[in-house]
């Protein structure tokens, strides 16, 4: 099918986005790497887009560190991601996620705003920064605002992100001396979004535990994450399974995906050492 | 003319030569030319509206809406479209009983299943002519859905095409022998039901036609993407009302087919029939999206079969009885029975066993129509076969090699007539298991698996025979009453500076035909193949031909390259022994020169010759033939089909808390009789592979009972990703067939027709001491994990 965009145009710096945003109203469509929007538009699933393409914005992109906490810019590539030390340092399960996500062209266009923008539950991105306890940085036409990573992922492909907004940045704490940061995925093929996932950040207040793939959003789950720092894998296998109420599609069903969780959580544990 | 094949260091030895492709730079530097590379002066583009329903009666087409569209010049519907194109009815005579209703090209009343075309919107851009599809407006009244197979002749199912009578198809029972008593009586009888999944081809390039009405000379051009050029002309000629003469069919660069693309598609015709009505190019380019609708499917079978062994493993009888659904028509002209009648016909097909019953039923029902995929229904009869004889050697404790060398044909018992009456001319299975075994290091795998299951690691061996039938002769299609040619032909032509053109009635899919028809003419005429231009796909250049299907183009094709080369070069022979004043005999031609047969001394030039007969004609004997142009056609006569066999293995590792395989390595051992190019063939083989791996572990079309496809995009619809797929490591066993001189037999199915089979004894043979079985095909991880009971809902 051919698109059927409304219109396009191109933001020279992020006031620029903001108004054009504006003066779109609810037709207006962040553009960036397209490797999610522009599949959907090429359906016809999304159709009469005024697309305000922010990828040219300069100052959104690259990862600093600041305060005790890493700052990474919206526009940043997957590819760009993965091979910057600082994530390599201190948030390697970026790193890692990369690694899962699509192929090498889809990773040199995709940003981790899009991908967290976007909200699909069975990318990886947004199961990681809820494991890392992320905060979401957004500009409106009235400023800037902050939001929590457990108050951002509403639901399938819908965020905290109100119309007018743009993600400019998530940031994060810095590792832990010992932190441990690891995320595991069963997919049909390499690249495939992933049946089901799991991320795990353990830090000296905690663990915490994300799931990609079996809901609506990306899940924390803080049954298994309270029998895991108790160290009692098997309650936490238990609690995990519970908490999950997997969707089943023509790629599995829910009760493989529930399945899946509970394996891949005793890989992980065996893989980390097995105490909490 | 013959050519020593048995000598390597010959003259002009191409056949049997790895030589460069000849469109092959032209293709990577983005310079080939398919259908949708086409534009034409007053071209417009069409989009079909499509079922959203698998049944409903239309019972309005409200169409003012999209007319009000920018750019929408008309809308069509099936009435206005039956005015200048008769509808079509799929069936062979020889396939007795084989039904189906007349299909129209764009449904006429009635919708059979989501997808189905039931308008078209003709505008001057793609855009629009979708902008004005979402807007045309039919009213659809639901009519009950037929979507189960093993259902579909209950009593209490409804009937899909009432004027038919039931929903049967086609069923044809093959008895050889008392199986019933043989089972009665065997030492012992193994039985399993088999499943392989919807799937379709996926090609990269998707179905494209463009189609011009030239009025005033009453002339219809189609550029298609087909592997059937001069079948279409044919088609599109008689369901258009014009003389085949003036219906020309091009068919450029293809971008793969598979079998897809030799079939007959409504919105094909449709276009055809809407260029004629509008007297202007209309172009057609299906979507990712209606290519998984619209192409055929295949492979949706049930199958349930069994094998009776006696205690030293001789296999005594198999029974199957396989079920399949075609969708709402039969596909015209090849119809959609020849799938199931393939399953009847091949299974067992490998082993000296007397007693067979085999039956396929086929049934419709409101999904996409199945027709013919590549390696059509091999894949499901080996993996049937295979299937029971592993289940059978684990049963007696015998070893999957032994059993089946134990069965296997010998090598020297042919010609011999198999038990489902295929008649085979010679092959090689035990050679070809024996290279196979030394090939994969058999026992050391076997040590392999062993070590690694201490550590709790599950892998396995499986292996697969099977036997490929190719060649195709009229008793495939023609006997049917089909206008499917069996034949083909080649005219080869030298012109001044000693070039040579070929024409060919085979086509270039995109595997290489092209450069195994250049290294044909090449050595029969003496030339080096790049001094050979290949022309096919024109219907109105090249000899009628059959074009590509059923691993036919070499055997065929290829065998009429070569002796039209070999008449060519006895014409210029006869030349050259005029203007040398020699003996034609005591001359020969090699790497463009004409040379004295017994020193090679160089005499003359092909483009001293050339010159002479084209411009100073003059100066040669008088009466003298000059027919620098010979055409010759093949048929093969003394065999139905030319059968080829093989033996693949997969070694592969199941991870039983995830289901997940990892593919470790493939092998393949094939006799395709002569090689012509050993590196097309092997990537013939390994492309075939692939093929068979994304049937075994991936591929599978999904409906809800609605009869909604519920995967169609590449999103959902896995095919087989390089990521996923093992080093396959590929041989050969030579038997030609002695019906050519040529000697060879088709190579292009082999790979699809073994891998599955291989891929699920190698899955059983992980999962047997966990006593876990899987027959049900895409074998997903979670089929795999609910074999083995780990799955608690
Ligand atoms: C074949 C394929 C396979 C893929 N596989 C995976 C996979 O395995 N795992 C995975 O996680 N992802 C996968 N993806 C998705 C990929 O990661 C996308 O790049 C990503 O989801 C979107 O990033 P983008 O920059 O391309 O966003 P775009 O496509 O440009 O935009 C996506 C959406 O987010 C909005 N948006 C983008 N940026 C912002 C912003 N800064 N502020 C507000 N809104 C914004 C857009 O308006 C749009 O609605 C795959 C994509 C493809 C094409």
């Amino acid at each position: 099918m051919k698109a059927s965009a409304g219109g396009y145009a191109r933001a020279s710096d992020l006031r620029h986005a903001l108004d054009l945003l504006g003066q779109a109203g609810d037709a207006g469509r962040v553009l960036v790497g397209g490797q999610s929007l522009i599949a959907a538009m090429n359906m016809r699933l999304s159709t009469g887009d005024m697309l305000v393409d922010i990828s040219r914005i300069s100052g959104l992109a690259g990862v600093t560190q600041q305060d005790g906490r890493l700052r990474i810019g919206a526009l940043t590539r997957h590819a760009d991601l993965g091979g910057d030390p600082l994530v390599g340092r201190h948030a390697p399960l970026l790193a890692q996620a990369v690694g899962h996500i699509a192929h090498a062209a889809i990773r040199n266009r995709g940003t981790i705003g899009g991908a967290l923008a976007h909200a699909d539950p069975a990318a990886e991105f947004p199961a990681c920064v809820l494991a890392l306890d992320a905060t979401m940085h957004l500009e409106g036409p009235d400023g800037a605002r902050d939001v929590a990573v457990g108050d951002f992922f509403i639901d399938v492909f819908e965020t905290a992100i109100a119309e007018g907004e743009i993600l400019t940045a998530i940031s994060l704490p810095v590792a832990e001396p010992a932190e441990v940061q690891i995320l595991k995925e069963v997919a049909r093929r390499s690249g495939d979004y992933a049946l089901a996932g799991l991320c795990l950040v353990r830090r000296a207040a905690g663990v915490r535990l994300s799931a990609l793939g079996v809901g609506s959003v990306p899940v924390l789950a803080q049954g298994a994450m309270a029998a895991l720092d108790a160290g009692d894998i098997d309650a936490a296998v238990t609690a995990l399974r519970a908490e999950l109420d997997p969707q089943s599609d023509t790629q599995a069903s829910g009760g493989y995906r529930k399945h899946i969780a509970g394996v891949l959580l005793r890989r992980i544990w065996d893989e980390i050492g097995g105490t909490a | 003319m013959t050519i020593p094949f048995g000598n390597p260091n010959r003259p002009n030895s191409y056949i049997g030569k790895t030589v460069p492709r000849p469109n092959a730079a032209r293709l990577v530097e983005g310079r080939g030319r398919y259908v949708d590379d086409m534009i034409l002066p007053r071209m417009v583009h069409v989009v079909y509206v499509r079922s959203p329903m698998a049944h409903a009666r239309i019972t309005g087409i409200d169409t003012a809406e999209a007319l009000a569209v920018k750019g929408v010049l008309r809308v069509f519907t099936g009435a206005d479209i039956a005015k200048v194109c008769t509808p079509w009815v799929a069936v062979l005579a020889h396939l007795k009983g084989l039904k189906s209703p007349p299909e129209h090209a764009i449904a006429v009343d009635r919708a059979c299943w989501v997808g189905e075309p039931v308008a078209a919107v003709v505008a001057t851009t793609r855009a629009a002519a979708e902008d004005g599809a979402a807007l045309v407006d039919v009213d659809y009244d639901p009519l009950p859905v037929t979507g189960d197979m093993m259902t579909a002749l209950d009593a209490d199912t409804p009937v899909l095409h009432a004027d038919m009578g039931d929903n049967l198809a086609f069923r044809r029972l093959h008895e050889e022998g008392d199986v019933d008593a043989v089972m009665a009586s065997a030492h012992k009888v193994v039985s399993a039901r088999f499943k392989t999944a919807r799937h379709t081809g996926v090609t990269l390039e998707p179905r494209s036609i463009l189609v011009d009405w030239n009025a005033p000379e009453g002339q219809l051009t189609a550029w298609h993407a087909t592997q059937a050029p001069h079948m279409m002309q044919t088609v599109l000629a008689e369901h258009l009302g014009l003389p085949e003469g003036r219906v020309r069919v091009i068919c450029g660069d293809v971008g793969g087919s598979y079998g897809i693309k030799v079939h007959v598609y409504p919105d094909e015709v449709a276009t055809a029939a809407i260029a004629k009505i509008m007297g202007r190019p209309v172009k057609f380019i299906a979507d990712r999206l209606e290519s998984f609708t619209t192409d055929i499917h295949a492979r949706d079978h049930e199958i349930a079969g069994r094998i009776a062994v006696a205690e030293d493993g001789e296999i005594l009888a198999f029974d199957i009885d396989d079920w399949t659904a075609i969708g709402a028509y039969s596909v015209y002209p090849r119809t959609s029975a020849i799938e199931g009648n393939q399953v009847v016909n091949l299974c067992g097909g490998p082993y000296d066993f007397k007693d067979y019953r085999a039956q396929t039923t086929v049934v419709f029902q409101n999904k996409t129509p199945t027709c013919q995929y590549r390696a059509v229904g091999h894949p499901i009869a080996v993996a049937v076969t295979e299937g029971l004889v592993d289940m059978a050697a684990a049963e007696l404790g015998m070893d999957p090699v032994a059993i089946r060398r134990r069965n296997m044909y010998a090598d020297d018992c042919y010609p011999v007539t198999s038990p489902a009456k295929m008649r085979f001319e010679g092959l090689s299975h035990h050679a070809s298991m024996d290279k196979l075994v030394a090939l994969m290091d058999y026992d050391a795998l076997r040590a392999d698996q062993a070590e690694a299951r201490k550590k709790g690691i599950h892998r396995g061996i499986g292996i697969a025979s099977f036997i490929e039938l190719t060649n195709p002769s009229p008793f495939m299609y023609g006997i049917g009453g089909a206008r499917i040619s069996a034949q083909d032909g080649c005219t080869v032509r030298m012109d001044p500076d000693g070039s040579l053109v070929a024409l060919s009635g085979v086509t270039e899919q995109g595997q290489g035909t092209e450069a195994m028809l250049s290294q044909i003419v090449a050595e029969g005429v003496g030339v080096p193949p790049a001094q050979v231009r290949i022309i096919t796909g024109d219907t109105q250049v090249t000899p009628y031909g059959g074009g590509t299907w059923a691993s036919r183009g070499a055997g065929i094709g290829g065998e009429a390259a070569l002796q039209a080369a070999l008449a060519l070069k006895a014409a210029i022979l006869e030349v050259a022994a005029a203007m040398l004043q020699a003996q034609a005999g005591a001359l020969d031609i090699r790497d463009g020169q004409v040379v004295d047969a017994d020193t090679g001394q160089d005499r003359l030039s092909l483009a001293e010759l050339g010159r002479i007969v084209y411009f100073r004609g003059d100066t040669l004997p008088k009466g003298l033939p000059r027919e620098l142009v010979q055409t010759r056609h093949f048929i093969t006569s003394e065999y139905p089909f030319a059968f080829t066999n093989g033996v693949q293995a997969s070694y592969l590792e199941v991870d039983t808390d995830t289901g997940i395989v990892t593919l470790l390595k493939h092998w393949c051992v094939e006799d395709c009789g002569r090689i012509i190019n050993p590196q097309l063939v092997d990537e013939q083989i390994r492309g075939g592979i692939v093929q068979g791996l994304g049937g075994a572990l991936f591929e599978e079309i999904h409906y809800d009972a609605e009869g909604q496809l519920l995967n169609g995009s590449m999103a959902d619809y896995l095919v087989p990703m390089a990521g996923e797929m093992p080093d396959m490591i590929i041989g050969h066993v030579e038997t030609p067939t002695l019906e050519s001189a040529l000697g060879a037999k088709g190579a292009g199915e082999a790979g699809t027709a073994g891998a599955p089979a291989a891929v699920m004894n190698a899955i059983n043979d992980a999962l047997r001491p966990l006593g876990a079985q899987v027959t049900e095909m895409p074998f997903t991880p979670e089929r795999i994990l609910r074999a083995l009971g780990r799955i608690e809902d």
